[in-house]
């Protein structure tokens, strides 16, 4: 629960109030936004659910085959492959904005994982892994003992 | 020579276009657009679009492209986020005689693939030359 404070003036009438709250919420949101189109590839999105990290990419015009997942030391995640140019008849180019080439990255994860049990799934070009939590790094109810 | 004009800018999420009742975010997807002898064909990437949420659109000379994309996960904290879900939106203004009642579309892999047939009058022609 966030703490309320005492505030001066009614907030509408704040500019002031206004004009950090404005930037709190620049600053929040960065970082979690869009990374350049140069940085790193294949982009990601990382959750937990209590049992698992969750991470998604999206992978478009990659096939399955061309498409490598490793886990090492436990808490490495490596994402690596190559999206490949169809064969095309002959002709000419008007516009070529999409990236073909070969791809790889590695992520820390926040958690060590069961890399035995590592699932993952490329579908309409989404690719989502499955990581369940290693047990030590489960939470675990500690009981509290009386007398 | 055919020529594709953007009806809409590449890049950023964006309103692009009419505005959707709907609200949110659009992004505009990326493109390859190639001419062959028989037809320009393009192809866009839509990570997440199945075939039939892909809405087509072609009208005197405009392609008009929206899909739908269905919210993925909805945690209540990211641990990263770099990127973010929503609907794709992009129209091109397409100059070459398209032949609209043979255009075919497909959707594999989020790569949406597009055959845009030229009409016959507009396809370059091999003249014979004879000789005596």
């Amino acid at each position: 629960m966030k703490l309320s404070r005492w505030q001066p003036f009614n907030e509408v009438w704040n500019p002031l109030e206004q004009f950090r709250r404005e930037m709190n919420r620049l600053f929040e949101n960065f970082g979690q936004g869009f990374t350049p189109a140069t940085g790193a590839f294949p982009q990601l999105n990382l959750w937990e659910d209590g049992e698992a990290v969750l991470v998604e990419a999206e992978l478009p015009g990659v096939d399955q085959k061309d498409l490598e997942i490793y886990v090492t030391g436990g808490n490495q995640l490596t994402i690596k492959g190559q999206r490949k140019q169809p064969e095309l008849p002959r002709g000419v180019w008007h516009r070529q904005e999409r990236v073909f080439g070969e791809f790889s990255r590695t992520v820390t994860l926040p958690f060590l994982v069961d890399a035995e049990k590592v699932e993952s799934h490329l579908r309409d070009g989404v690719l989502t892994i499955r990581l369940p939590k290693h047990e030590s790094a489960r939470p675990r109810k500690i009981a509290v003992k009386g007398e | 020579m055919a020529e594709v004009v953007p009806v809409t800018a590449k890049g950023r999420p964006e309103q692009a276009g009419p505005e959707s009742t709907r609200g949110g975010i659009y992004f505009t997807p990326r493109f390859d657009i190639y001419e062959t002898e028989n037809e320009l064909l393009l192809m866009a990437e839509v990570p997440g679009v199945k075939a039939e949420d892909v809405n087509l659109h072609y009208e005197q000379g405009e392609l008009i492209l929206h899909a739908q994309v269905k919210p993925r996960a909805n945690p209540e904290r990211f641990l990263a986020r770099e990127y973010e879900v929503g609907d794709f939106y992009r129209a091109f203004k397409v100059s070459e005689s398209i032949d609209a009642s043979k255009i075919e579309a497909s959707c594999k892999n989020g790569v949406l693939t597009l055959h845009l047939p030229k009409v016959e009058a507009a396809r370059p022609r091999q003249i014979k030359v004879h000789g005596e």
